[in-house]
């Protein structure tokens, strides 16, 4: 069953009344590892674009706080955590007040572990597309993605608010920020393709998400400054996880901690890219299934 | 040939069941219980002095498929349930892969798979539209050109802006099909298109076909309508069992199948149960006194159909379908609620049996085909039986009227003239 298509565009002479040449389709079994076809995904871009719409839209419809969700629910947990953390436990904070210390976190966390969630189940839930039409099927992990990027502005804009409430005035580090959005935004896809693949034909992955983000959320310093972890071997492990480099950076982007160290930024950065890369290959390799097995 | 649409060369789809099979809902464990397992069972197989392959659980659904189109036919795939006709169609959508062999398209391919084509619920008509003519390749404006004209042949203008999940399977087709027809594929691919709508709709849809097909575009039409094919169709192709078992004129095509695939002369059947429909057809059988063992009728035999059915839950708003063909051509359709509009508003749960009186003297010799069904209209169908029920008629009478093949027509009516002579 190891299979997969390949298209080559090429022109045929064409026939007599037709304007444009004809598009030449060749379907056939290939074997291995396959290429991530990224032209005919730049050419359906438009799919993308609508399946985001889809997104959007389908994302808060009946509820009754509706797009409030989006910056509730880091909100809320925000509370939670001064409150026992920041108060009860007395967890350092790297010299900002807790509650803005863990809500710069919370906000790229809360669209990280949304978007993870969602594109993880977005193949599955779009079965019956997938069973029905053709389109690079890579555009429904990456359209559930992007479209969390809608909830991640929106928490943004109260991140900002908390910030003039608390006095808070950005160095110019801030001009760094959007490579870190970029990181998040990098790894979430890497382990949606992934995820989003294997959940088509192992169901349990459904099972297995809500403990994941949970044991991610402990393994990303969220709560606690990575400042905590003092030991450079730990250290080294603890860097491997992506969002460690998205969370130290936007602390130190919008809040100006010391807590970025170039190495750990490197290798979560690297990370990051790497399962981008293998997640999508590995979801190109798996696609060929969906629509038997979905 | 410059001319080629589309050329099928060996192609094949395996499908991979029961154990070890990558389907559906594998857990994880298994897959590891069975990776664990397979290198010791591979051995074993070995050491037996079997084959190491373990081919034993997976099935054909297509094979060895070959064939070519030339662009402005218009083909019809014709072929029983699981013949693979869908495969091959998805194959050729490009939803599924083959595990064999090659395909060359040479145009843009539209394909309309049954109801609702990846049609997105929660996104409305005019949304869901663009979507489509999105994944069929073309940009917005293009869209929007023919956006009028989609709307205005699907007829639902005034729900256009409502999310498509509240509309009927009736109107999903209807949008679909105006989608798909509208965009100018140059090569469109329909499966089963005509199963559902009214009968105004499957005109609308089998008219704006042939307009389809005259604009010189190739249409690939898989339906279980013969009547549909032969109209349309200007060649056919005959599946059986994932296999091409006949190529040839739409009419040869008919008639192969008729003659051959179709449970090829069968008097009587019974239908597989299904405890979830409301209204199920159990058996049909057709017979003339006195003649039991024979599939062959003669056109002075006075014909009945005798249906069995059940009714578990009170229904409203359902009919039972008779339909009569002549080598592929529908004679003429019926429906017990023709007469007894009280089975329309209201049927009681319980067994029945219906007994069709055919018309004495008025069939023609010929192959005839019976199609049954239990349906809601405009709502959809709970069983559909096309040619269930196939029986030849033959001229052994020594009626005269009837021997003459040179009349034509489909059926025989014999007019009494009123002749005097005039002033």
């Amino acid at each position: 069953m190891s299979l997969a298509q390949a298209e080559q565009p090429s022109q045929r002479p064409s026939s007599a009344g037709d304007q444009q040449p004809i598009v030449h389709t060749r379907i056939q079994p290939s074997h291995g590892w396959v290429s991530l076809r990224l032209d005919e995904l730049w050419k359906y871009r438009e799919v993308l674009y609508f399946l985001m719409l889809r997104d959007i839209k389908v994302r808060y419809k009946q509820t009754i706080l509706g797009a409030t969700w989006a910056f509730l629910q880091p909100f809320l947990t925000m509370i939670v955590f001064s409150l026992f953390f920041g108060r009860l436990a007395g967890v350092p904070s790297d010299g900002v007040p807790y509650p803005i210390f863990s809500f710069t976190a919370l906000v790229p966390w809360t669209f990280f572990s949304n978007t993870l969630t969602q594109a993880s189940n977005s193949v599955v839930g779009s079965a019956n597309m997938v069973k029905k039409i053709y389109f690079p099927r890579l555009a429904i992990p990456i359209a559930s993605t992007l479209s969390g990027v809608v909830d991640f502005c929106i928490a943004f804009v109260v991140l900002i608010g908390m910030m003039l409430a608390f006095q808070i005035v950005p160095t110019l580090n801030v001009l760094f920020l959007p490579l870190f959005v970029l990181l998040a935004l990098i790894t979430s896809l890497g382990v949606g393709f992934w995820l989003s693949a294997m959940n088509v034909q192992f169901r349990d992955v459904r099972y297995t998400l809500p403990f994941l983000t949970q044991f991610w959320l402990f393994i990303t310093p969220i709560a606690y400054p990575s400042s905590l972890i003092q030991d450079p071997l730990l250290r080294a492990v603890y860097a491997l996880n992506p969002m460690v480099g998205v969370v130290d950076g936007f602390r130190w982007a919008l809040l100006n901690t010391d807590t970025l160290s170039l190495p750990t930024l490197a290798t979560s950065a690297t990370v990051a890219v790497v399962l981008l890369v293998t997640g999508a290959f590995y979801f190109r390799r798996m696609e060929k299934t969906f629509a038997d097995v979905v | 040939m410059g001319n080629l649409a589309l050329r099928i060369e060996n192609v094949g789809k395996q499908y991979q069941i029961g154990q070890g099979k990558t389907a559906a809902y594998e857990t994880l464990g298994d897959r590891i219980v069975s990776t664990v397992q397979a290198p010791f069972k591979r051995i074993g197989s070995v050491l037996r002095g079997q084959s190491s392959a373990v081919a034993t659980d997976s099935i054909w659904a297509l094979q060895d498929v070959s064939f070519e189109v030339q662009h402005g036919e218009v083909v019809g795939i014709i072929g029983r349930n699981g013949a693979g006709k869908s495969t091959l169609l998805k194959i050729l959508s490009q939803i599924t892969e083959p595990t064999k062999g090659a395909i060359d398209i040479y145009g843009r391919v539209g394909a309309l798979l049954e109801v609702g084509t990846g049609f997105h619920p929660e996104l409305s008509g005019r949304e869901n539209v663009f979507l489509n003519g999105a994944i069929l390749g073309m940009n917005r404006h293009e869209i929007a050109r023919k956006f009028d004209e989609i709307v205005d042949f699907s007829g639902i203008e005034k729900f256009i802006d409502t999310p498509v999940k509240h509309y009927s399977s009736g109107m999903q087709m209807r949008l679909a099909f105006a989608v798909a027809a509208h965009l100018d594929p140059e090569i469109l691919i329909v499966d089963e298109v005509l199963a559902v709508g009214d009968a105004e709709f499957q005109k609308k849809c089998l008219g704006k076909m042939s307009d389809v097909t005259k604009e010189g575009r190739t249409v690939l039409f898989v339906s279980h309508n013969m009547g549909a094919v032969q109209s349309l169709c200007t060649r056919g192709v005959v599946l059986s069992q994932g296999s091409v078992n006949f190529m040839g004129s739409a009419n040869e095509a008919i008639d192969y199948y008729l003659r051959n695939i179709t449970s090829s002369t069968s008097r009587m059947v019974s239908f597989p149960q299904d405890p979830s429909r409301d209204i199920d057809i159990q058996t049909a059988y057709v017979y003339t006194l006195g003649k039991d063992e024979t599939d062959t009728f003669d056109i002075a035999d006075q014909l009945t159909v005798e249906i069995t059915y059940v009714v578990r839950t009170p229904v409203r708003g359902s009919n039972l379908s008779f339909a009569l063909s002549r080598d592929g051509t529908l004679l003429f359709r019926s429906w017990d609620i023709d007469l007894n509009r009280t089975a329309f508003e209201m049927r009681q749960p319980g067994a029945y049996v219906a007994r069709l009186n055919l018309p004495q003297g008025i069939l023609l010799p010929g192959l005839y085909s019976i199609y049954l069904a239990a349906a809601r209209p405009k709502v959809g169908p709970y069983a559909v039986y096309p040619d269930c029920l196939v029986f030849e008629i033959e001229n052994n009478s020594e009626d005269w009227t009837h021997t003459s093949f040179s009349r034509g027509g489909e059926i025989m009516i014999r007019l009494n003239w009123e002749i005097e002579p005039s002033q």
